[in-house]
């Protein structure tokens, strides 16, 4: 046993270590194989040297055969994920992970029902349960609650990013989740007071929380929009730590206890941390409210006339500049048009066109997700620009195409203090010669609020979907 | 309430400083580092994968709730923990290709 709390104690060292390193470019890559090490040893420590009252653990062909099913279900899915569905792959681990928690919560509330029964049935210890018992019992709950909602989240979370599952939320949603909430957290908190006496029927009483934890996840994640769903996924990556907290809770295992609380800890930190990059806070993402505030705050403004260029002009406009600035956004991404959007860089730095492309942090709504957009799309790394580089060479920008990015081009942060977004940092493209914006409608970006920039006159629109517009470009580039 | 603190105090002091030390740990992480850094939690946080292997090693031949329901939890636990690593590889892999 002593050889066991060794190996949990430096599997602990190593998650903390790794957690560290993850969060400096330099070293993160070693951190995450440092981390996957200390996990590694605490999985074979637990299989072979894990002992309960002097016994060993049995079953080793199932737990062998979990593991390889398992590890190369993980390897594939992981190996075989398209870098642009990555936070949807991320979603979906982590709802095993919610899952893995709900089912020990599960398995362990059996046990601790058949041990009561037996406890039961010898009168001569009567009703007599020991303390600590309740105490298991509402980990054990609580595990199952939290495990429960992180896996439904997840999986919603993961269908929606995926474009299976639609928007969907109704009137008072958000008052039907607290009350659901406030019904669960109820119900557990009452399981194990009459735990003994309703011995018979108390299972009846845990399923009834585990359905309720599932629709609270769901209903929870529904509303919430694609965009931000990166957001909610770190919300729910730190709701998984928590519940695998609870299992180190359970087993009086101190490396499930670290590993689970410091993904927690990390895991809001993170979370909120994701949300100011966005410049938005929690509340606003979780409940939404931001595009209702904004409409009564930005929109009522002229709105202006803006105009529209076509195909060849936009063709020729850039093939005969000094210097193009690309500005992509969540609308690349969505369109899958970061290869086309490379193929046009080669072509126009061809014809001798000097091409960089201009990195909001949260372009994309996901921090970094442009930068592993282009970067799988081959974009050499000295052409994208950090936001403070970028906005220096705005000046000596002949165009400046930006592709699908709204908020993080809108004047409106700089010079409108009754914006939602004023204060975020944006790019000024409205200081480059021309400013070329391809979307795919009038439609507000993000954020819910009109944006100047496409009615200045210096702009001009091209609408459709990224990718088409791309290669429509190349094609009539090519033609010229 | 009181005895199960004591019994569990240890457990409690980790739970404290662990919090503190996660919040401490990624205080000042680049934005960029956020998706990948999310992605690493998440494989750190399968480490519940132990929780499902004691389960799983503890269940008795009779009992099927626990053999399928155990065996299940394995499965998805591995899924959570080598994906996890794995995926996070890859995304900071292209991160190092670019430098």
């Amino acid at each position: 046993m002593s050889l066991l709390a060794t190996i949990y104690i430096i599997s602990s060292v190593t998650f903390i270590l790794g957690l560290k390193m993850l969060s400096n470019p330099a070293s993160a890559r070693r951190g995450n194989q440092i981390a996957a090490i200390g996990m590694t040893i605490a999985i074979l420590g637990t299989i072979f040297l894990y002992e309960d009252n002097g016994q060993k653990l049995h079953n080793y062909v199932w737990i062998f055969a979990g593991i390889i099913i398992g590890g190369i279900v993980g390897t594939l899915a992981a190996k075989k994920v398209k870098m642009t569905a990555m936070p949807e792959m991320v979603s979906l681990f982590n709802g095993m992970g919610g899952a893995c928690a709900a089912l020990i919560s599960i398995v362990e509330f059996n046990h601790m029902q058949n041990a009561a029964e037996i406890l039961k049935g010898d009168q001569s210890n009567g009703y007599f349960i020991p303390n600590f018992s309740f105490g298991f019992i509402y980990i054990i709950c609580l595990g199952l609650v939290i495990g429960s909602i992180s896996f439904a989240g997840s999986i919603i979370a993961w269908g929606k990013l995926n474009g299976k599952i639609k928007d969907f939320s109704f009137k008072g949603q958000h008052i039907v989740n607290i009350i659901l909430l406030i019904i669960i957290l109820g119900l557990a908190a009452y399981l194990p007071i009459h735990f003994l006496e309703s011995i018979n029927n108390i299972s009846f009483h845990f399923y009834i929380i585990l359905f309720l934890a599932i629709l609270y996840g769901i209903f929870f994640v529904l509303p919430i929009g694609g965009a931000d769903m990166p957001v909610v996924i770190s919300l729910l990556n730190s709701f998984t730590g928590v519940a695998a907290a609870c299992g180190g809770f359970l087993y009086d295992n101190k490396a499930m206890l670290t590993g689970g609380i410091l993904v927690g800890a990390a895991g809001t930190l993170l979370t909120i941390l994701m949300c100011k990059a966005m410049n938005r806070s929690l509340k606003n993402v979780l409940i939404g409210s931001f595009g209702a505030s904004a409409t009564s705050s930005g929109v009522k403004k002229e709105q202006g006339a803006y105009k529209e260029i076509s195909l060849s002009d936009a063709a020729v406009v850039m093939s005969y500049a000094h210097k193009v600035m690309i500005v992509p956004g969540y609308g690349l991404a969505v369109a899958q048009a970061q290869h086309a959007c490379h193929e046009l860089e080669k072509l126009l730095t061809e014809k001798g066109v000097e091409v960089k492309y201009a990195i909001h942090p949260v372009a994309g709504r996901m921090p970094g997700h442009m930068n592993v957009l282009l970067a799988e799309a081959d974009v050499s790394y000295d052409n994208l620009l950090e936001m403070e580089q970028a906005n220096e060479q705005f000046p000596t920008t002949d165009v400046v195409l930006v592709l699908g990015a709204n908020d993080v081009v809108n004047p409106a942060a700089k010079t409108d203090p009754s914006s939602p977004i004023y204060g975020m940092p944006i790019l000024d493209v409205e200081l480059a010669k021309a400013c070329i914006v391809n979307k795919r409608s009038m439609k507000p970006g993000y954020a819910g609020i009109e944006n100047d920039l496409f009615f200045q006159p210096k702009t001009s629109m091209l609408f459709g979907d990224a990718k088409k517009v791309l290669q429509d470009l190349i094609g009539e580039i090519k033609n010229l | 309430m009181l005895n199960w603190i004591s019994a569990h105090q240890q457990m409690i002091y980790i739970v404290i400083l662990m919090i503190f030390l996660g919040i401490e740990v990624i205080g000042r992480v680049p934005s960029v580092l956020h998706t990948p850094l999310m992605s690493g939690a998440n494989a750190i946080h399968g480490v519940v994968i132990i929780g499902a292997i004691i389960v799983m090693g503890k269940a008795e031949d009779g009992n099927y709730l626990a053999l399928i329901l155990g065996f299940l939890a394995v499965v998805l636990g591995t899924i959570n923990v080598v994906g996890g690593f794995v995926v996070t590889d890859r995304m900071l892999e292209m991160f190092k290709k670019k430098k």
